[in-house]
């Protein structure tokens, strides 16, 4: 098929447009999080900063609670992941292997839960959290994390699990395997990528996530990065610096555990092993 | 028929903070029949944990919500932990008084706009996706990851200093082109205008989900439609109307439906970007219910405005949801 010049331009210029378009937020972000205050408040903004400084990254790793939030964020997000993870995995071997009354209901009930609207229940969970005395604690939010990410990870669990070859599971059974140990030693392996993909959408909501803490927590020393980053900009009086500094630091695992992720997730899985 | 909605794996599934029903490839269940009869409890078993933690978790703060909404719950009943129902006085409240119905009004209103520019942008860039050579393909999705990636709190306060009353980008742009009188704009000082802030940077998040994942579902349509339609004397218009867009329109039909809710429950941003203000004119309804709610310490007050926009919720999730399983029959 011959093009015209216009013909074969106009989508390229388009998309050099849209790229700029998308990525400019986010290189603004850590262009501003790296330039001097200077360059910062100046009447024509500086589109290429040339001279950097960590100053603004100083400032937001230096703030009050800043470590505490880390460790507190980490905490919550990891501990959620991998509970999901755990109990998923017992439920999405069940659903994806085998055939029992109520399988179809279950899969539906999972379906809905995913799509929870957890953001208007948080009035709920406050008094139930509070009436068992648990606000200002980790713990609660842990668990709804951990629920929060459980129907996603079920329902692409499930997928993963049946992609791995029963036949697979089925000679290792004939070489005397039990079903557990099958289960364990042949397809735990195979699954290895799976379950990094979707440790990925747990890590992301858990990391995210903003409403609940908002009413959980007022405590300062058991809130998480979020909430922080959200009030970060009043309290530090519009310095954009280290309010962008702050916001790349929060932004930063993320955006690195996407690309990482993505590409592992996706090799693991044209990887030979999982081709039937 | 199932591909079209499940076409994600291509994009590697980067979805997340939106992720939907799995992606990752299916098949080997359809045939994994044989019933164990050793264990039948043992499905039961393994499923148990995921199921208490169902209904503990999801199930009891949902009905909580609901027994909340007839109760009289303001900080003296807090505070002393009385239990006062009042019956249907929350929703008799609510529902004649005269903010929940512009609350409604405005949820409705925002949620069609973000939906409809996201849709179609959405769409529009996954067709051009579609069309560009490989290395501008790779460019531009890698954009789309990086808004697609951004944390939501991350991306509002970034959106909070590109939209900066002074020193902002917006405005010294505006004011370049020759809008003089947006030099100095104070985006957040009206209801509009906040909107249009809270609305761009929606729609700069979600796009590329829309995008990404139609442009995989357009490489999953097979070549032999487009040469028969060619052999048939289509043109290029007639080609796109009679194969694309019929290929499409079920996965354009659940991602609208997906858009819908997530919208219309969008918490982070737009509560984050000016908590609801200016006079809690930008409060949709999840907002509002926090606002009335803990705020204002109308707990009961705020379960029932949860309540109603739970029912709401429920019922577009359930269509769409029916809609997704006619889709995926053989799948379950």
């Amino acid at each position: 098929m011959k093009r015209s010049l216009f013909g074969r331009i106009w989508p390229n210029a388009t998309a050099v447009i849209l790229f700029v378009g998308f990525v400019f937020p986010v290189y603004w972000m850590f262009a501003t999080a790296f330039k001097p205050t200077n360059d910062i408040i100046s009447e024509d903004p500086v589109w290429f900063p040339t001279n950097l400084t960590l100053s603004h990254f100083q400032k937001a790793i230096h703030a009050d609670h800043f470590w505490t939030l880390v460790v507190n964020s980490v905490t919550v997000t990891v501990l959620s992941v991998v509970f999901s993870l755990v109990i998923a995995l017992f439920a999405a071997f069940a659903l994806a292997r085998m055939r029992f009354r109520g399988r179809r209901g279950l899969i539906v009930t999972f379906m809905l839960a995913q799509m929870a609207p957890w953001e208007v229940m948080i009035i709920a969970i406050y008094m139930i959290v509070r009436d068992d005395d648990m606000l200002n604690s980790l713990v609660p939010l842990t668990v709804f994390y951990t629920m929060m990410v459980l129907p996603l990870t079920i329902l692409t669990l499930r997928g993963y699990v049946a992609a791995v070859p029963k036949e697979l599971e089925e000679s290792a059974m004939v070489d005397g395997c039990t079903r557990m140990q099958a289960f364990r030693k042949v397809i735990f392996p195979l699954l290895a990528p799976g379950l990094m993909a979707t440790s990925l959408f747990g890590f992301i909501t858990a990391w995210n996530e903003f409403p609940l803490v908002l009413i959980l927590n007022k405590d300062i020393e058991k809130q998480t990065l979020p909430l922080w980053l959200s009030q970060f900009q009043t309290a530090f009086g519009d310095d954009w610096g280290a309010t962008m500094a702050a916001s790349s630091l929060f932004a930063l695992p993320i955006l690195i555990l996407f690309i990482f992720l993505q590409r592992k997730a996706v090799s693991g899985l044209t990887d030979g092993a999982v081709k039937g | 028929m199932s591909v079209q909605t499940e076409g994600t794996d291509t994009a590697g599934e980067p979805a997340v903070r939106k992720a939907r029903i799995p992606g990752p490839p299916r098949g080997a269940d359809r045939d994994s029949g044989s019933p164990s009869r050793r264990g039948v409890a043992a499905p039961y078993l393994l499923l148990l944990p995921a199921l208490l933690a169902t209904v503990v978790l999801l199930g009891w703060p949902l009905v909580k919500n609901g027994m909340l909404s007839f109760q009289n719950l303001n900080p003296r009943q807090l505070i002393q932990h009385l239990t006062e129902w009042n019956g249907v006085d929350n929703y008799k409240e609510v529902l004649t008084g005269p903010d929940f119905w512009k609350v409604v009004e405005r949820s409705v209103f925002f949620t069609a706009v973000n939906v409809v520019l996201i849709m179609a942008f959405g769409t529009l860039i996954g067709l051009l996706l579609a069309r560009l050579g490989k290395k501008m393909r790779l460019t531009l999705l890698v954009g789309l990851v990086l808004a697609w990636a951004m944390p939501y709190i991350a991306a509002t306060t970034v959106y909070q200093w590109l939209f900066a009353q002074r020193f902002g980008v917006v405005n010294w742009v505006l004011d370049k082109l020759g809008w003089h009188s947006m030099a100095d704009y104070n985006w957040l000082g009206s209801q509009f205008s906040t909107f249009s802030v809270i609305i761009l940077l929606i729609v700069w998040q979600s796009v590329p989900f829309v995008a990404i994942n139609l442009y995989a579902a357009t490489t999953t349509i097979p070549r032999e439609l487009y040469e028969a339609a060619s052999l048939d004397g289509a043109g290029a218009w007639q080609s796109f109307t009679s194969v694309t867009l019929p290929f499409l329109r079920p996965f354009l039909y659940a991602t609208t439906f997906l858009e819908v809710i997530w919208v219309f429950k969008a918490f982070p941003q737009v509560f984050a970007i000016n908590e609801g203000g200016p006079d809690r004119l930008t409060e949709t309804l999840p907002i509002y219910a926090y606002v009335e709610g803990v705020g204002n310490q109308h707990f009961g007050v705020g379960a029932a405005i949860s309540f109603l926009t739970i029912l709401a919720l429920l019922i577009i999730t359930s269509y769409y949801l029916r809609m997704v399983l006619k889709q995926e029959e053989d799948e379950l």
